[in-house]
């Protein structure tokens, strides 16, 4: 995975297996205590005890369709490369939460990457989660939320070109009017 | 362009184009919708699926191809990612694997909009095995 963003875009599909319906994604970063990092936590069916152990096994799944899971194993090893550390919670029938987190300086972490594509398509793509993206900087926070994108469309189609270009500028403005770093 | 910073704004967009939707939105019909789902999970993804389904939602937008793109789980298919799943109105699923913008770009020309078969469909129908 190169960017924070196709981790994200990755994670996610685990909590939409997991039937969640709200799933909220946060990345922090301070560049004063040189710390980034990214929670994603969700209201599934989570993991029971002995899930969640070998959740960040590569070679553990819940899948039938393949043998390995990489999502979490690769999320926790660019984690742990760029001095940082991860870790996951988990409540049967409450949800689960996964954080990363990164030394910001560290020439490992990944860059942030195209957040604004992995929202969209992410939306387009499960029209009945609500999705929450925050991202905190020291100079202030923005909070995007799916559900209160499409109230505000009054039923026109997420899919038109114009709305389409324009959730994108929005999250593309924001992140840039609280200088989040790429 | 003014800049679209916050919802209010996306709501003046909402509105402007609301009145060019109507005529375009008239020509829908579900029955004759093209689905196309993008495999994203980790295997899709390192492959660049993220790459194909923005060249797939902008590309059939272009040439207002009433189609809808979506997501989808691995197909186990890891091998050949990124893979695409595209049903016709009408026709069975078909699973594509490579789809890369090239691909994409055959698929969409060929298959799509002239209903022939490309290369590179991942045969998956074993119902008929067993039956």
């Amino acid at each position: 995975m190169k960017t924070i963003t196709d981790h994200i875009l990755d994670i996610v599909q685990n909590s939409i297996r997991a039937n969640a319906t709200l799933i909220e994604i946060i990345v922090e970063e301070n560049k004063k205590n040189d710390f980034y990092s990214l929670i994603i936590s969700d209201n599934g069916c989570g993991m029971d005890e002995e899930t969640l152990k070998k959740a960040a096994n590569p070679f553990f799944t819940s899948r039938k369709t393949r043998g390995v899971g990489l999502g979490l194993s690769l999320l926790k090893q660019n984690a742990e490369m760029a001095g940082g550390n991860f870790s996951l919670y988990s409540v049967v029938n409450k949800g689960t939460e996964v954080k990363a987190s990164f030394q910001l300086s560290n020439v490992d972490r990944p860059p942030l990457g195209d957040v604004w594509n992995m929202f969209y398509y992410t939306m387009i793509g499960n029209e009945t989660i609500d999705f929450h993206y925050i991202h905190k900087t020291e100079n202030g926070t923005i909070e995007i939320q799916s559900e209160e994108i499409k109230r505000s469309l009054e039923g026109v189609s997420l899919r038109q070109k114009e709305i389409r270009e324009a959730i994108l500028e929005l999250i593309q403005n924001n992140l840039k009017e609280i200088k989040a770093t790429n | 362009m003014t800049k679209i910073k916050s919802l209010a704004d996306l709501r003046k967009i909402r509105d402007e184009v609301q009145s060019k939707i109507k005529l375009r939105e008239n020509s829908t019909h579900p029955e004759q919708t093209v689905q196309i789902k993008i495999g994203m999970a980790t295997c899709g993804i390192a492959s660049g699926a993220k790459e194909t389904m923005r060249f797939f939602v902008e590309e059939l937008e272009q040439q207002a191809i009433d189609a809808v793109v979506t997501q989808t789980g691995c197909m186990g298919f890891c091998y050949a990612e990124p893979t695409v799943e595209i049903t016709l109105p009408g026709k069975e699923p078909v699973v594509f694997g490579f789809v890369n913008k090239t691909k994409a770009e055959e698929i969409i020309e060929v298959y799509i909009k002239r209903g022939e078969l490309v290369d590179g469909i991942i045969p998956m129908n074993f119902k008929t095995i067993d039956e």
